[in-house]
């Protein structure tokens, strides 16, 4: 199964596996990573599973919709060009050993 | 001394609730009971993707972490009786256990239609929904009594499946006790749009199980002859085994502004709790994750010793249909004005609902940020008049940043 790899603010790191077709988020909180929450439970509606992709790999990654867009807009962290929802980001084989940086607070 | 917390219920409160206690750093034993033999699992998924694509089950946590957190999970397991005296639960295998605190998560059962209702499904549980899946393997007419969320929801995955689909209620308009007129009128032509045939203000509805497996619901003067029968009407609290304890109950569980019954060692949370909401002018009793999730950390929080404050979480919800997102924010309950800012042909509106002048819940459809907005307002100490609202410069996020703290 490919992991990905999520860095705490405190640059603590941590890998989880994740099922092919599955969401990051999803297998984020089944794993119990602390600072992602999914609060609606995958629907892009609450901007709790907010994560900083890796520059370098941020084209690799499902475009943005309209609806992650406008919730990227009320992350309670900061926005970043790398700002994804991973609740959005279904798991594939490309995207294998992916790190993704948490922010210091979803909510 | 007996340091062990029994929950009963492991869905999503009763699970929120184990997970919580121990990241607060309880140390003491937890036993979370659960009738179903499933890991915990996510239900709202069950009326949408899980229906609609087959998609598998979504487990809240995976089971290592109940055994990395020792929570002590008994699947298939529930409680049958409460002895507060005692403190000591009997569970339906035969065993008791006692507790220092018992937080009862015992959420609701799907009320029944009326009358011989053998041949109608419902929606609850996994094994409900799978029920519905190994009826809709081919082409059916589907008849679902009730035009609710739950309804709704069945409807527009059903209809996304290319079934057909009619839904009926006495109701004057679908969702009519839980969203305003506005959003009310858009869901119906939404519906409508997209193929589901709608029989609301219906005089009288009763089901007729035919001889061949099929069935026939009969309006005052229509019948509607279907292969598939749903009702989703709603559900009633799973109270019975508190009731016999000698709780309170009245609608659900009765619990005071912290959560707890008459019995402080007692704490009800979910939807089986029926509690003094600070959005709400009288006891309300809510089915929502949120209202789950929100209700099962405060419990946590305060049988920890970290909390002074009642607990007042804004209560939000959400619903998808036909592609269209939906997002409640507030209780719409009694509100006497309804406005909507936005627009309703490109989907993308919100409906801000006034009590007695006061902004009382905002609804969204497609305009999560709205929603997430709205969510801060109302959690906020500075209310939304409906003389702000109707300045003619009024923007939520204007007047949201117009009141921040300096």
């Amino acid at each position: 199964m490919p992991a990905v790899v999520f860095v705490h603010p405190d640059g603590r790191r941590e890998e989880v596996d994740v099922p092919l077709g599955s969401s990051i988020m999803h297998a984020a909180v089944s794993a119990g990573v602390d600072g992602i929450v999914g609060e609606c439970g995958g629907s892009a509606m609450c901007a709790t599973c907010h994560v900083y992709v890796d520059e370098g790999r941020r084209a690799e990654l499902p475009e943005i919709g309209p609806v992650e867009e406008e919730m990227l807009g009320s992350t309670t962290s900061e926005r970043r060009v790398t700002s994804r929802l991973s609740c959005q980001i279904v798991m594939t084989e490309d995207l294998e050993g992916l790190i993704l940086e948490l922010p210091e607070t979803q909510i | 001394m007996n340091d062990t917390i029994i929950i009963a219920g492991a869905g999503q409160a009763g699970t929120q609730a184990a997970i919580s206690l121990r990241d607060l750093g309880y140390g003491g034993r937890i036993l979370l009971v659960g009738d179903e033999t499933d890991l915990p699992y996510q239900r709202p998924p069950l009326s949408k993707t899980y229906l609609k694509s087959g998609a598998s089950l979504l487990p809240l946590r995976a089971e290592k972490i109940f055994a990395d957190k020792q929570i002590e999970l008994l699947r298939g397991v529930s409680v049958v009786s409460i002895d507060r005296a005692a403190r000591e639960v009997r569970l339906s295998s035969g065993q008791t256990e006692n507790y220092a605190h018992l937080i009862l998560a015992l959420g609701g059962s799907n009320r029944k239609f009326p009358g011989d209702s053998e041949g109608i499904l419902m929606l609850r549980t996994r094994s409900d929904a799978d029920r519905i899946r190994e009826r809709i393997a081919e082409q059916r007419r589907v008849v679902i009594i009730g035009a609710g969320f739950v309804g709704l929801e069945v409807a527009s995955s059903l209809r996304g499946l290319g079934h057909h689909v009619t839904v009926v209620d006495i109701a004057p308009r679908v969702l009519a006790r839980s969203v305003s007129a506005p959003t009310s009128e858009f869901v119906h032509a939404l519906h409508e749009a997209n193929g589901v045939v709608l029989r609301c203000d219906a005089r009288s509805v009763s089901y007729e199980p035919l001889a061949d497996g099929k069935a026939e619901v009969r309006l005052a003067g229509e019948v509607i002859p279907a292969d598939i029968v749903f009702a989703g009407i709603g559900i009633e609290p799973n109270v019975a085994v508190a009731a016999a304890s000698g709780l309170e109950t009245r609608n659900g569980i009765v619990v005071d502004e912290f959560l707890s019954t008459a019995d402080p060692a007692v704490f009800a949370i979910g939807d089986c709790a029926a509690f003094q909401s600070a959005y709400a002018k009288s006891v309300v009793r809510i089915e929502s994750v949120q209202n789950a999730v929100d209700q099962a950390k405060f419990v946590a929080a305060l049988i920890m010793g970290n909390r002074q404050a009642a607990y007042r979480a804004v209560p939000w919800f959400w619903s998808d249909q036909h592609n269209v997102k939906l997002q409640i924010a507030g209780l719409i309950g009694g509100h006497d004005e309804a406005i909507l800012r936005g627009s309703v042909a490109d989907k993308k509106f919100s409906v801000y609902c006034f009590r007695e002048g006061q902004c009382v819940a905002i609804e969204s459809i497609n305009a999560p940020a709205d929603h997430m907005d709205a969510r801060k307002l109302l959690a906020g100490s500075v209310p939304l008049t409906k003389q702000a609202f109707l300045a003619p410069d009024f923007s939520l996020k204007g007047f949201l940043a117009g009141n921040q703290p300096v």
